[in-house]
């Protein structure tokens, strides 16, 4: 009897979930006696970009760690793809804030490198790396070494690194904070043709409000600790109209403003 | 170095000491220095020698031995202190005790527990110069950017794949800055080692030698020693030196 319960639970919850890449529910983790996250459920729809916005030190890249398997929740549960959360794994890759390349190995040898730590032949996996150098902009550059190259163009080794393992969910934390911010506009737009061109689920952490709205098809906004979702924002219009304009549209300037509205009475 | 604005080529400086010493030599100012061109000769006469050739075997052997079971102990006990704290808070305390002990009063322990033969004379060899090594690698794995870690984690990588791709390499330039030190401790202590344990080696040849006054033989081995060590150390500076385009980076 009780069986036939779960299981009947179990098909309901994977019908509800058919859209849902990562489900993060209940979510709570404390360092110490710090409380970084209390009761944090959020979802994450398969093949759109969710931004996760707030304060400083109000605990995303700890719930982005948590989602990457690299920190445990103290209580709460992750799923990826209806499957709970136990480390690292194949469906996920991580775009780091300082790029965190390996300093004495080629743009060929990073790039590879997740190829590499998953038993990937040399040759296959530098063949795979080679399309994805080139994707990001970066032919002619794979002998170079990481300190050869501008912050840009290490970041976008990165991003090859994390393209190149063809995971279903990419974790990205504040991917683009250390560039300029040229490099960061044409990132931005990078991003939302990524968006638009792989079937892939982005889960994006960052400080500015301009970017979130800019790329995100849902944005989670958080507030300081212990911290939980306050709102959840999905500039739907946007996304359908070109990504010249976009910071013209007058409906992309009431959500910068909306969301500002509600975040001031947490800056000081 | 510069002098009137020529470019001298590097460790020109040995030249006016080496002119000293012969200078010295020749004023026959103490049997203690013979002139420096006697000891060359004397070390091309000696080179040849049986006697010779046995001790610089004797030599090497020990020290190379010695110096491999330091690094292949050393380096991945250190990286371990540096990855475990638990490790770490055990054994800190005997590293930095033995780096700074006056590690030839142990030598006769080792004489008794290892007894008289080539055995202590390695063992004494690698407890001189491993600690540094430890601490080395220690020290290169703490200062290990985090977020590389955390980068192999979240690719998968086994702990051996983390060791092998990220430790080792991301610690290098101190590894190798500590093996560097700890292979000239390791000269000390092998040659220590070959005087007290049992008269072996180049230890051997100094005794011999001195005891006889035999200045110019005497000199002459120790050259041979300075070169080796000298050489020994250059080899690692450069390799130093290959990895230092990223050790400012990591
Ligand atoms: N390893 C740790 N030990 C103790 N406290 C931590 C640790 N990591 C994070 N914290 C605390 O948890 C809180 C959330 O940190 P987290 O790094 O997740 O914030 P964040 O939102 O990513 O901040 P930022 O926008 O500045 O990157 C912070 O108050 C921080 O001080
Ligand atoms: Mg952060």
């Amino acid at each position: 009897m009780d069986m036939l319960q779960t299981n009947v639970q179990t098909e309901i919850t994977t019908a509800a979930q058919a859209d849902i890449a990562v489900s993060v529910s209940n979510v709570s983790k404390n360092y110490g006696d710090v409380e970084a996250l209390r009761d944090l459920s959020l979802e994450f729809p398969r093949g759109q970009l969710t931004s996760l916005l707030g304060p400083s030190g109000c605990g995303k890249t700890t719930l982005l760690k948590i989602i990457a398997g690299l920190l445990d929740p103290t209580s709460g549960d992750v799923l990826v793809d209806g499957k709970a959360v136990t480390g690292p794994g194949p469906d996920r890759a991580f775009v780091f804030q300082d790029f965190a390349l390996l300093p004495w190995a080629s743009v060929m040898r990073n790039v590879a490198f997740g190829l590499e730590l998953r038993g990937v032949a040399k040759s296959e996996r530098e063949a795979i790396a080679e399309k994805y150098i080139a994707n990001v902009g970066l032919s002619g550059f794979e002998k170079s070494y990481p300190h050869e190259l501008s912050g840009g163009m290490r970041q976008r080794v990165g991003l090859a690194r994390a393209l190149s393992v063809d995971a279903d969910v990419l974790l990205m934390d504040e991917p683009f904070s250390a560039v300029d911010e040229q490099t960061r506009r044409k990132f931005q737009e990078d991003l939302l043709s990524l968006v638009a061109n792989e079937n892939k689920t982005f889960i994006f952490v960052t400080h500015s409000i301009e970017e979130a709205v800019y790329v995100s098809d849902q944005i989670a906004i958080l507030l300081p600790r212990p911290s939980r979702v306050s709102d959840i924002i999905r500039p739907t219009g946007l996304r359908e109209k070109d990504m010249l304009t976009i910071r013209r549209d007058p409906e992309y300037l009431d959500i910068v403003d909306e969301i500002w509205a509600s975040l001031r009475s947490y800056v000081e | 170095m510069k002098l009137f604005g020529v470019r001298l080529p590097a460790m020109s400086s040995l030249l006016i000491w080496g002119l000293l010493w012969e200078l010295i030599g020749r004023a026959e100012f103490s049997f203690f220095v013979p002139p420096l061109s006697q000891v060359f000769s004397t070390l091309f006469e000696i080179f040849g020698t049986k006697a010779f050739q046995s001790a610089l075997y004797e030599t090497a052997y020990a020290f190379i031995s010695g110096v491999f079971f330091a690094i292949v102990i050393g380096i991945p006990t250190g990286i371990f202190m540096g990855k475990n704290r638990l490790l770490d808070e055990l054994l800190l305390p005997w590293v930095n005790i033995f780096l700074s002990a006056p590690l030839t009063a142990l030598v006769p322990v080792l004489m008794v527990l290892f007894g008289f033969g080539m055995k202590s004379i390695i063992i004494t060899t690698t407890l001189f110069a491993i600690w540094i090594i430890i601490l080395n690698a220690r020290a290169g794995v703490l200062q290990i950017n985090r977020s590389l870690v955390e980068m192999a984690t979240s690719f998968g990588a086994s702990p051996w794949d983390a060791f092998t791709k990220v430790y080792v390499w991301a610690a290098l330039p101190e590894i190798l800055g500590g093996v560097r030190i700890g292979v000239i401790r390791a000269v000390k202590g092998v040659i220590i080692g070959q005087l007290l344990i049992s008269i072996a080696g180049f230890g051997a040849l100094f005794e011999l030698y001195s005891a006889n006054f035999l200045m110019s033989h005497f000199w002459a081995v120790l050259i041979v020693l300075f070169g080796l060590a000298f050489t020994i150390s250059e080899f690692l500076a450069y390799l130093e030196r290959r990895v230092s385009y990223y050790a400012a980076k990591r």
